[in-house]
């Protein structure tokens, strides 16, 4: 997609066909004779294998909605009769549940990556704010799903998150009472959950088209964070980064494999394979794995901000901690791209991912326990939660202005091979 | 043949009457999408059948004093507790300047009703409330399991404590628990979701 194409059609029908949709000379610039920075590590393997989380999550769904029943009477019945009777449906069920789990742990590594080798500097702000849109809309999609098997988490974790809407001064009840199509979560909620759920993840592909279309005008950023100068910096991306790929997509989907197998349902919670019963709230409802740290934060804002309560303060804190990624491109003042050479910065990072996590830790255990010596989870989830913030509003901005940076290679080709001798 | 036109490249030249033509143009295909788009998205709204399921009728012969039940009222549950004197005492006795949330949440009267006990209830021994915490929505526990630190409800999720008169006392939850609109139909028939106006529009016994 950037520069001239190189592609070569056979004369004959391949010819023909290039004349006509150059949809082949399109693959080949794009995955085949790419121009592709020779010093990615393993960290840049992660996009590819959340294009095969995609597909495994788009193929899977597709099929277990075949057999799922989006009723309130049925549904949760409907999961247990795929799971014991349909023909591999144990399979298809384990595969889509757990798939769920692997994709956003990939994501977050891939977002990760993102933050710590400046991927979001110019001029990719466009990819990574996609690359955000993406991520919300996995959000969006996760949720909904795991509505759907209506289990008592489906039902009380929808419950609470749809209420957070009611927090919106003025429309937000009324806001709330137009997503639930009636007084409270039940069939009507159910069934558009199901629908959404299911056209979702196409947009998601089509924005991960864009997203891919966005990377490949400035071409894949790198560890050492400098841009390709000559050819000499780049490979093509087949046949290298198709075996470096592909590897590790391979021994990812082997832990993905011993999860589906050995333990399905260890990702999830006890409580979903209880029937939801609208009488009855479980006694500690959290949500999927991968949304606690923004439980945590939403948790984490017990009071009142000036005229915000603290039940709306939540609620723009966590969307806050998203939001604010959208803007992250231009708060961090540094030009260097990559952590390596920001020695300062470097640990600040280290510590936000460790934040991270123990957002994510807070975000499963009740807020009033204690975590170690007297503190209450509570506590250490608001001094994440400001550290979060701080990272993005205070940390970046400021180090990027005062920092001194660690001297940068000449060239990506340098800081593989050692000094050029040419 | 081009006097009427606008420069192609629109420096500096005044609006023409192309340029009204678009925005006029634009303008009409901008409120035709939205007018298409709204059926679209009021379908999402409350259907018919599901606003018709407004009322339900529930015996309370059986509660004694000092128990409650808990009965499905459109999809959601609905408390409805028969309080001892004592606690419509302690309900009683708590000022409106100790409470978090000052209003009755009464359905059965005009917004911004002060929230006394007396306030939100039609007989003093039956307390009737919606039964989903004001905060996010989950089940508070009653009599049977934990009354809280006011002796009325606690709410499991997030720390809420309501008092016998199911006000807000202390934790997140931003509002009293709500009472519904209901009338007494007899000593022992409550109907809930029906204001006291509409039965006595449709001719029921109101007591």
């Amino acid at each position: 997609m950037s520069g001239p194409s190189t592609y070569n059609p056979k004369p004959g029908l391949m010819t023909w066909l290039d004349d006509r949709l150059p949809i082949i000379r399109l693959g080949y610039d794009s995955f085949v004779d790419y121009p592709t920075p020779r010093n990615l590590n393993y960290w840049w393997a992660f996009g590819g294998i959340l294009t095969v989380f995609l597909m495994i999550q788009i193929i899977t769904g597709i099929t277990l909605a075949m057999h799922y029943i989006p009723h309130e009477d049925m549904a949760f019945n409907s999961i247990q009769r795929i799971v014991r009777d349909v023909p591999n449906g144990w399979l298809l069920q384990s595969m889509h549940a757990n798939g769920a789990s692997f994709f956003f742990i990939a994501v977050y590594i891939h977002m990760f990556r993102g933050l710590y080798y400046g991927s979001y500097k110019a001029p990719r702000e466009i990819l990574w704010i996609l690359g955000v849109v993406i991520y919300l809309l996995m959000m969006a999609t996760g949720f909904m799903g795991y509505v759907l098997p209506w289990g008592q988490m489906s039902y009380w974790g929808a419950m609470v998150i749809t209420n957070l809407v009611g927090a919106i001064p003025f429309v937000g009840e009324a806001i709330r009472e137009w997503l639930w199509g009636g007084f409270t979560v039940g069939q009507a909620t159910l069934n558009r959950f199901f629908s959404l759920h299911y056209l979702l993840p196409f947009i998601i592909a089509a924005v991960v088209g864009l997203h891919i279309w966005a990377l490949h005008v400035p071409g894949n950023g790198n560890p050492v964070g400098i841009s390709v100068k000559t050819k000499k910096d780049t490979l093509p991306f087949h046949p290298y980064y198709t075996v470096k790929d592909g590897f590790a997509i391979l021994l990812y989907l082997m832990i993905f494999c011993f999860f589906v197998f050995f333990m399905p349902n260890a990702l999830g919670h006890a409580d979903n394979f209880i029937e939801a019963n609208a009488l009855s709230t479980p006694s500690h409802i959290v949500p999927e794995w991968y949304y606690l740290p923004f439980y945590a934060i939403l948790r984490a804002i017990t009071f009142d901000i000036g005229p915000i309560d603290a039940k709306l303060g939540g609620v723009l804190a966590m969307f806050g901690a998203i939001a604010i990624l959208f803007v992250l491109p231009w708060l961090d003042t540094s030009k260097v791209r990559s952590m390596r050479f920001r020695p300062l910065t470097r640990w600040f990072f280290i510590f936000f991912v460790v934040g991270a996590l123990g957002l994510g830790y807070c975000g499963a255990n009740n807020p009033d326990d204690i975590v170690f010596g007297g503190i209450k989870f509570l506590w250490l989830a608001q001094f994440l939660t400001f550290y979060y913030f701080a990272y993005f509003l205070l940390i970046l901005p400021i180090l990027g202005i005062v920092e001194k940076p660690k001297p940068r290679p000449a060239s990506i080709e340098e800081s593989v091979l050692g000094t050029s001798k040419a | 043949m081009t006097e009427t036109n606008g420069a192609p490249d629109g420096s500096g030249q005044e609006p023409s009457r192309r340029d009204f033509i678009y925005i006029a143009a634009g303008g009409m295909a901008a409120l035709g999408g939205g007018l298409v788009a709204w059926p679209f998205i009021d379908q999402m709204s409350p259907a018919a059948d599901t606003l018709a399921l407004g009322s339900t009728r529930v015996d309370i012969s059986a509660v004694q004093v000092g128990s409650e039940i808990t009965v499905m009222h459109r999809g959601a549950p609905l408390f409805v507790r028969r309080r001892t004197a004592e606690a419509i005492t302690a309900a009683r006795s708590v000022e409106l300047s100790e409470l978090p949330d000052p209003e009755a949440r009464n359905e059965n009267l005009p917004d911004g009703t002060p929230g006394t006990d007396e306030n939100r209830v039609l007989r003093d021994e039956y307390l009737i409330v919606k039964g989903n915490c004001t905060h996010l929505g989950c089940v508070p526990l009653g009599l049977d399991e934990n009354t809280g630190d006011y002796e009325g409800w606690y709410c499991p999720c997030h720390g809420s404590h309501y008092d016998t008169s199911a006000r807000i006392r202390r934790g997140p939850a931003p509002e009293n628990l709500p009472v519904p609109d209901y009338i007494f139909e007899n000593d022992t028939t409550v109907k809930i979701g029906i204001s006291g106006e509409e039965a006595a529009a449709s001719g029921w016994a109101v007591s």
